[in-house]
């Protein structure tokens, strides 16, 4: 990948995160732990992958993104914001009251949002409607959908995995966010669903892993992921749960809740420190 | 007295997709391996290219319908009405009505008259699962004829609407001269003695009641609900008003459907004697449709004999 964008996207993601940490210490709740965790993918889909217009947020031939682990939004809101659908300045009312920006993605109040999601288990449905829809409609646009390792023990999830390739929608690319941590432990500890390549490879998928928080892995797995060979595609994006802010990292009490005031400084310092690094040698470069 | 031409609901719904497949190019629909049943069948042979089988699988069946919708297409999604309501409800609640999504549920199998499979399939309980979704527009046609204007008249409808069909064949009471008129309740006989809101197969049953109640000095207005969220409210208070007490009667738990809306509607408005007629609270059994309907007082006598005593309850 091109040095300059990788600097652009390692930026845009910590600005992700950023606004994760934002919006969430000042609704006093949410979900920052899987938000930090998706934000460089999120900033990889938005600022380099996915073919949509700020201004006509429902044009039709744009690419979708499906949010299924939708107690993630603060990641999602945060690159909406950047790409600009919405003032970034909505991100400090995160699940206030009169606030577009609900605690899970709503696609009739948030612009940019394609479908709204927070159940587990129901986005990947809806993302191979999609998919099939475009096919039907003869149309070359993609889909995305995001999933939660522990989301993938709901049984929809394969039902949906199942249907998809036995339709060859090789227009969809789900990708599995690895963190290895859901509220009640390790994904193993409460429910193992691994070998998680091995179970999308005999549902009929292509199975690509990568580090999700690698740009160069990112893109290699995103290109791989839309060669277009009659099979959908899932990416399997091993990442740190809290990526980017030291002492949520790997531990699940971050799932969710939401920083303290010294706790947001804390963070915001380190992200703060971390981008003007990436500032330093973007300048550099 | 001329032959009674009996048909299910089931059938209409079927005819009504025959002819949006032929008349809409962006009407799609889904099943979940019971097209032969649901009578989707006949226009997956018409429409192959629009009609997807999901599988046994109606939760997944659901999420493609959002989809689909949301590339632009009206969606018909289709299982017996116990796994389109039941196992899929949270799915209609999120993907569905929360978004307010163009899916369209024609849940077939509906009630009691499922018959012979029993309890497992006889589904009671998805009026009133379906009427606590906000924005679900829910509609029980009361025969063929009125089955297939429905579903015409949905595709035209912007928005979520659950579409509930029998399995039995029942009498048609509607001629080709019949409009379906969108979330309108209707008067079939004039009457002001006792109010029979009626909805689905009990539509007959009520006009049978109110024939032998005629013939004992009781004149009942009989009132088709086909619609029954969103409720006409109108209807059913003015109806309240001039007879004074009321007989709800559904093929459906007593709780929650069409009797629970018409006494949340009158309790407010005009609080008036009901007595509601449907499955008193109780699960079904195997047996011969018509038996059950019986067994469970989902017929004409057992109207009759609520409406006498709705009207020992009027002041």
């Amino acid at each position: 990948m091109d040095k300059q964008l990788k600097r652009e996207l390692q930026m845009q993601a910590i600005r992700i995160r950023m606004d994760v940490i934002k919006g969430t210490f000042n609704a006093k709740s949410g979900h920052p732990g899987g938000s930090l965790s998706i934000s460089d993918i999120m900033a990889y889909l938005y600022f380099n992958k996915m073919n949509v217009d700020p201004a006509n947020p429902d044009w039709e031939q744009r690419d979708r993104l499906v949010l299924s682990k939708g107690h993630t939004a603060p990641a999602l809101y945060g690159a909406l914001a950047l790409k600009g659908f919405f003032p970034e300045s909505e991100i400090e009312r995160l699940r206030k009251p009169g606030s577009f920006l609900q605690g899970h993605p709503s696609m009739r109040l948030t612009p940019g949002v394609d479908m709204s999601t927070g159940s587990l288990g129901q986005g990947i449905s809806v993302a191979v409607g999609m998919a099939l829809g475009a096919k039907l409609k003869g149309e070359d646009f993609n889909v995305y959908t995001i999933l939660g390792d522990g989301e993938i023990q709901e049984g929809q999830v394969w039902e949906a995995a199942m249907f998809a390739s036995a339709k060859g929608l090789d227009n969809l690319v789900a990708v599995v966010d690895n963190n290895n941590l859901q509220i009640d432990g390790t994904i193993d500890e409460v429910n193992s669903p691994y070998p998680i390549d091995k179970k999308f490879e005999a549902f009929g998928w292509n199975v690509i892993n990568c580090d999700g928080h690698d740009f160069d892995e990112i893109d290699a797995a995103f290109t791989f992921a839309e060669k277009k060979n009659g099979k959908p595609s899932v990416i399997i994006a091993k990442t740190v749960k809290g990526k980017g802010v030291s002492y949520m990292e790997y531990a699940v009490e971050w799932h969710g809740k939401a920083p303290q005031q010294e706790e947001y400084e804390e963070a915001m310092n380190e992200l703060q420190d971390r981008l003007s690094e990436l500032e330093t040698l973007a300048a550099q470069e | 007295m001329a032959d009674i031409i009996t048909k299910a609901t089931r059938v209409g719904y079927a005819e009504g997709l025959l002819y949006l497949g032929e008349t809409d190019e962006n009407v799609v629909v889904l099943d979940a391996d019971l097209a032969g049943a649901t009578q989707t069948v006949q226009f997956k042979k018409k429409h192959p290219d629009r009609f997807f089988d999901c599988g046994i699988a109606e939760q997944n069946m659901i999420g493609i319908a959002s989809g689909l919708s949301l590339t632009g297409y009206t969606v018909f999604a289709s299982s017996f009405a116990m796994f389109a309501s039941g196992r899929a409800f949270e799915q209609i609640r999120n993907s569905v009505g929360y978004p307010h999504l163009n899916v369209k549920i024609g849940a077939t199998h509906a009630g009691i008259s499922v018959g012979e499979d029993g309890a497992s399939h006889q589904c009671n309980e998805d009026i009133a699962l379906m009427r606590t979704i906000p924005g679900m527009t829910i509609i029980n046609p009361a025969d063929a004829v009125e089955a297939k204007a429905a579903t015409i008249a949905a595709a035209k409808y912007d928005g979520p609407v659950y579409m509930r069909f029998g399995r039995l064949a029942v009498p048609v009471i509607f001629d080709r001269s019949y409009k379906f008129e969108w979330g309108k309740a209707r008067a079939l006989t004039e009457g002001n003695d006792v109010a029979i809101f009626a909805t689905g197969l009990m539509v007959n049953e009520a006009l049978i009641a109110a024939e032998q109640l005629k013939n004992e000095g009781i004149a009942a207005r009989v009132i088709n609900v086909h619609t029954i969220k969103p409720l006409d409210e109108e209807c059913v208070v003015n109806a309240a008003r001039e007879c004074g007490c009321v007989v709800t009667a559904e093929e459906h738990n007593v709780i929650g459907g069409l009797g629970g809306a018409v006494c949340e509607c009158l309790s407010e408005n005009c609080p008036t004697p009901v007595v509601r007629v449907g499955v008193d609270d109780e699960f079904g059994r195997s047996g011969p449709a018509v038996e059950l309907l019986h067994l469970y007082g989902l017929d004409a006598a057992h109207i009759v004999e609520s409406a006498k005593k709705a009207i020992s309850l009027k002041k």
